[in-house]
């Protein structure tokens, strides 16, 4: 009775470990069946989704025109302090002045990628662009200023 | 007795030596202090606060939009439901009804990363136990699921998608057809992680009977989730107080009376099974409308108290706030099940020896990062 049982746990353990090896051993013999991404490899090929988060950026047309109006909007809703927005008052053709975007500074570094600014702007001016490789040597690098220099407010966006 | 330090006591024949904060099976920054004779451990002392960023404080100074966030870093392996619970928490002071669409995208968002969650689990607690290879099956079907996270939330771990008032954005339009392809991977590859890890003999020996923690014991530390299901106790939130989708769905409470490292495995394989029904029965049955119910720009929320429980991957989640009327809470206290289940670990470990310790941490699925907020 002890010998039978003791066999018995023998056959079923060493059974369980060849289960195991059988399918370990098949994909040993079939590397394609798993999904492993050579990254750095296949950067030429490799497209994120277009809702991924990577960073802030702020659009410009061809005209070098961008949509944000300076409404400070993003940088209330932002809830860790990443966006500064410095405004300046521009005189318009009909002598009126306005407030005007001077410098979107953004500090990627403390970015959390969170969406809620690209959310809270009422005029669509920023959005999430889909780079990730953000590392860089100095950590002022990561400051970045999204208005490009020269770039002025689209026609018609208020 | 001898005196070493202020604390450290020990016996003759004693030795203490720690474990972590940078003990690669301690998952993160937890600092064990571990009280031996030989190699059997005779107290257990953990040690905590090695990744504190003070969320509950910092949410005091922000608004009602902007402390959800924060929340996907406690158990980065649950962001969706720890997202959850803070919207619903908020929406239960603003008394909005989410559109049913909301209501049923959260409950697959769960689902889908309560699978992640579990897959990630049983490919640690492989890695735990000195089993290599299951780490890269559960990571290849959890990276399907992450693709899917990527694609509709737009991030992987940290999504930040639920919202006061139903979620961030409409789901991506390739969703249905690509959850159904996972889903239908996971069913098909589900047999394998049984093969290679549960019916193995070393993995048996390791787990059965080892970290016993008994339904008495599991009630009185406050365990929830598969862990305190493993020892017998009904606790699972989505059962008994239903939110989001889950009274529309039917699923089964796994239930164990084993009560130790094997029992809380097996309950969390079965969880798995249970998830993929759950989205199986919602996945076609998404209704049209709105995914966002509209809410004021500033939220503001009637002075009182809100509290709001919900069954994230590890377990009871409770998120209690207090408002005096601003438009930032007065105070928020998260009761996280990460915090209770590690209470538990000096008991399960008294007596047992030390490899044991990793397999008890392994299946209590510790998240640090929750325990210390
Ligand atoms: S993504 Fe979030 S953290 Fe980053 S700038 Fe926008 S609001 Fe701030
Ligand atoms: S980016 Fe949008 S929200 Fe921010 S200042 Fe410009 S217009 Fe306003």
């Amino acid at each position: 009775m002890f010998l039978k049982e003791y066999f018995g746990t023998i056959y079923k353990a060493s059974k369980s470990l060849l289960t195991g090896m059988k399918l370990t051993g098949y994909y040993f013999f079939h590397p394609k069946e798993i999904q492993t991404h050579e990254y750095p490899d296949n950067r030429g090929t490799l497209k994120m989704a277009d809702r991924f988060r990577g960073e802030v950026i702020m659009p410009h047309d061809a005209n070098n025109e961008h949509r944000c109006t300076g409404c400070q909007a993003c940088e209330i809703a932002c809830p860790n302090g990443t966006i500064k927005i410095i405004t300046k008052q521009e005189i318009q053709p009909d002598g009126k002045k306005k407030k005007r975007i001077d410098t979107f500074v953004y500090h990627l570094e403390l970015c959390t990628m969170c969406n809620l600014c690209v959310v809270a702007c009422p005029s669509d001016a920023i959005v999430m662009g889909q780079t990730f490789e953000h590392s860089v040597y100095d950590k002022k690098q990561l400051k970045k200023v999204l208005n490009k220099p020269g770039s002025k407010l689209m026609e018609g966006v208020e | 007795m001898r005196l070493l330090g202020d604390d450290i006591l020990t016996e003759e024949g004693e030795f203490i030596i720690n474990m972590g904060p940078q003990h690669p099976s301690t998952h993160g920054v937890l600092h064990l202090k571990i009280w031996l004779e030989g190699e059997t451990i005779k107290r257990v002392q953990p040690h905590l606060g090695y990744i504190h960023r003070s969320i509950e404080k910092m949410s005091e100074s922000l608004s009602y939009r902007n402390f959800i966030f924060a929340t996907s870093r406690m158990d980065y392996l649950s962001a969706h439901m720890n997202n959850e619970a803070c919207a619903l928490a908020v929406e239960q002071g603003l008394e909005v009804e989410v559109p049913q669409r909301a209501k049923v995208i959260r409950t697959l968002m769960a689902e889908l990363t309560r699978l992640s969650s579990h897959q990630l689990w049983w490919g640690c607690t492989g890695l735990d136990l000195g089993a290599v290879t299951p780490f890269f099956y559960a990571f290849r079907e959890r990276e399907a699921i992450m693709s899917i996270m990527e694609e509709t939330c737009g991030a992987r771990l940290t999504q930040n998608y639920m919202v006061p008032g139903g979620v961030m954005a409409d789901l991506h339009p390739d969703f249905q057809k690509h959850t159904k392809e996972v889903l239908t991977q996971i069913k098909d590859k589900l047999h394998e992680y049984d093969e290679v890890l549960s019916g193995n003999v070393i993995f048996e020996q390791r787990t059965k009977g080892v970290g016993f923690l008994s339904k008495e014991d599991a009630i009185s530390y406050g365990c929830t989730g598969p862990m305190a299901r493993a020892s017998g106790v009904s606790c699972d939130i989505r059962k008994l107080k239903p939110y989001s989708a889950y009274d529309q769905v039917q699923f089964e409470e796994i239930l164990d009376t084993g009560g130790d490292c094997y029992a809380r495995y097996m309950v969390r394989m079965a969880e798995m099974k249970q998830s993929v029904s759950i989205i199986e029965q919602l996945i076609d049955n998404i209704p049209e409308g709105d995914f966002q119910a509209k809410t004021k720009n500033v939220i503001k929320l009637p002075k009182g108290e809100f509290y709001q429980r919900v069954e994230t991957a590890r377990g009871e989640l409770g998120v209690y706030l207090v408002s005096d009327g601003a438009a930032s809470p007065y105070r928020i206290k998260y009761r996280s099940p990460n915090f209770s289940n590690l209470s538990a670990l000096p008991h399960m470990a008294k007596g047992a020896k030390i490899g044991d310790l990793v397999a008890i941490m392994a299946t209590i699925d510790l998240v640090i990062p929750d325990i210390d907020r």
